[in-house]
């Protein structure tokens, strides 16, 4: 970490969305600095807002207030440099696994690079997250798990400053999930890029993170508590299963998620019983309609 | 013991190709009786129908008139040949006198026969549909992608889209009459008009579908062209085009499907010559064989009309990427 501090910076982030009862703040007063080289988990409840913090600084939203600067250089526009691993991981259906990073590829190096320096470019990173095999299988021809590893060489091919990872691991059985875990901590290790990944599962963000961004429950979502997992790499899951330290960090964030955050429809959590009382004095569609906007 | 085994293992043998066989069976004769009691039904039916024409024709009568038009053909192909023969003949008798006689060469004027007719008007509708496919797809492509074209295009779109045919006819064929004027046209006003008309119409389906089609293209998939920063082209051509392909050949088929309909309706009144205008001149002729002559030229349109339709399946099949979607 000799680099300079601030890698990327998110500074008083406010973002409105325009509804039909006027805009809905979705997030309040972000602030974030990630260093180079740093895994980041966030983490909150559904509809807390974390998806919007990672397409801000993917740039496909556009903060309302504050602002996301990237080495110095404010960010207002997608760009390969941040490239993004979608949860459904958005493959071009009628192309190969082989074409969809050359897509990929041919954008960010086609003028540096010659026609064999991308080829081999192309399949050294399918041979990074082992589907080098499957290349010239198209998305409908493979399982989830493999379409997701394609993604993820599809945005490891750009070699991005920041890797942005959108629940990545989402909609993948178990057994699959500690398998592309344990893989992309190699790849980690190996190319030490930056890597923002939002996640629901507690166990994947205390193993796979250098620090953890707990976030508050939305409407007005914002940074609640930002963990530091000191542990040492490699890490294994088997020998942390029974580590006293990677448990005491596990009950910190479910102790965050449970005790000070509560699901968004629970009657105890402290702004939606705010919420509630407004709801109950005004006519019904429009509750209905402040539960969808929300 | 054996013995049970071996007529196990064999009635196991036969089961198959008899299940097989069986659906095959299914398969045919279904369809096969279908055929036959609406044949006994047509037939039972066009006895009781009196025209001033006779009586209307039923299967029977409508076999005996292809089979006419059939050889109406082969004798009109065969004045034809006969007719080149004896020109050649001549010219060369003419040669033979006087090695710098002047040879006239004239083409043979015979009038179109069923077939002739059906060509023409194959290449008509091919032509027109054409002609708006290549207007309709950049146009809705275009349309698609940009929202505010889109609303300021669709209420044109859906005021145009359910016009009949025969309503832009005489503006069409005063419009041709006016505008192409040549001493030596190349094509025929009849053509040009039947061919404008089958594209004002057969255009819309497949504008409004490609539209579409382009227009709903998942957030997904844009989120990704957008990281990847893909010029307007690339991003066109790699994501816009191959996600739009089902939606554009749904309206390609219903184009190609109004196209042929149109089409017959403006040759019958542009008198191009084609299957609407030996219809339209068999109506006109009134002979005891014209109703079953028409009915003839109304089971080819159809048959056409069909097979144009399996072609465009044909060519979506080849150029769909999703060989599992199933098309019908």
């Amino acid at each position: 970490m000799t680099q300079p501090p601030k890698h990327l910076e998110l500074t008083q982030v406010d973002i409105d969305f325009p509804t039909p009862n006027g805009p809905f703040k979705a997030l309040e007063d972000v602030n974030l600095t990630i260093n180079k080289g740093e895994f980041v988990s966030l983490i909150g409840h559904s509809g807390c807002g974390k998806s919007t913090v990672l397409n801000i600084i993917a740039g496909l939203y556009q903060a309302t207030k504050g602002g996301c600067l990237l080495d110095g250089k404010e960010v207002n526009a997608p760009g390969p440099e941040r490239a993004v691993v979608f949860q459904n991981h958005s493959l071009l259906p009628w192309l190969t696994a082989y074409e969809n990073v050359e897509l990929a590829v041919k954008q960010v190096f086609g003028k540096s690079k010659s026609r064999s320096e991308m080829r081999e470019w192309i399949e050294h990173n399918l041979s990074l997250v082992h589907m080098d095999h499957a290349m010239d299988k198209r998305p409908d021809e493979i399982s989830g798990g493999m379409k997701q590893r394609v993604g993820i060489a599809r945005a490891l091919a750009m070699e991005p400053t920041v890797m942005l990872m959108d629940e990545p691991f989402g909609a993948l059985d178990a057994l699959t999930r500690a398998h592309l875990q344990d893989s992309l901590m190699e790849i980690q290790k190996d190319l030490n890029n930056t890597v923002i990944m939002i996640t629901h599962d507690v166990d994947e963000a205390v193993l796979l993170s250098d620090r953890i961004v707990m976030m508050t429950n939305g409407p007005a979502a914002s940074v609640g508590e930002i963990l530091t997992i000191d542990l040492p790499r490699p890490r294994d899951r088997l020998a942390l299963a029974d580590d006293p330290t990677y448990n005491h960090y596990r009950h910190e964030v479910l102790k965050f998620l449970y005790e000070k955050q509560r699901t968004p429809d629970s009657p105890k959590a402290e702004k939606n019983t705010e919420k509630e009382k407004v709801a109950h004095k005004t006519p019904v569609i429009k509750s209905n309609s402040e539960d969808k906007a929300a | 013991m054996s013995n049970l085994i071996a007529t196990l293992g064999l009635s196991a043998y036969f089961e198959n190709p008899k299940t097989s066989f069986a659906q095959l069976g299914k398969s045919l004769l279904i369809p096969l009786i279908g055929l036959l009691v609406f044949l006994v039904m047509w037939e039972i039916g066009a006895k009781s129908i009196h025209t001033s024409l006779g009586l209307f024709p039923g299967p029977v009568a409508v076999y005996e008139q292809s089979i006419n038009l059939i050889n109406d053909h082969n004798a009109e192909r065969k004045k034809e040949v006969a007719f080149y023969e004896r020109q050649e003949k001549r010219n060369a008798k003419k040669l033979e006198k006087d090695p710098n006689a002047k040879i006239k060469v004239r083409p043979y004027t015979g009038k179109p026969t069923f077939f002739d007719q059906i060509l023409t008007s194959l290449i008509t509708v091919l032509t027109g549909f054409l002609i708006a496919s290549m207007i309709a797809i950049p146009a809705g492509i275009i349309i698609g992608l940009n929202s505010t074209l889109y609303s300021a295009f669709n209420p044109l779109i859906q005021l145009f889209k359910p016009v009949s045919p025969l309503a832009w006819l005489p503006l069409v064929t005063m419009v041709v009459s006016a505008v192409y004027v040549s001493k030596d046209p190349l094509f025929a006003k009849s053509f040009l008009t039947s061919l404008i008309t089958v594209s004002l119409c057969s255009l819309w389906p497949t504008l409004l579908n490609t539209a579409v089609g382009v227009s709903s293209i998942s957030k997904d998939l844009q989120n990704v062209s957008q990281v990847l920063r893909l010029n307007w082209f690339t991003h066109v051509m790699k994501i816009v085009l191959p996600s739009a392909i089902p939606m554009m050949f749904t309206g390609l088929r219903l184009s190609l499907g109004i196209a042929w309909m149109v089409l017959i309706a403006a040759e019958m009144l542009a008198q191009n010559p084609g299957l609407g205008k030996f219809v339209w001149d068999e109506f006109q002729n009134g002979s005891s064989s014209s109703l079953g002559r028409i009915m003839v030229a109304v089971l080819v349109i159809g048959l056409i009309g069909f097979l144009l339709d399996r072609c465009m399946l044909f060519l979506q099949r080849k150029v769909s990427w999703d060989k599992t979607a199933v098309l019908r």
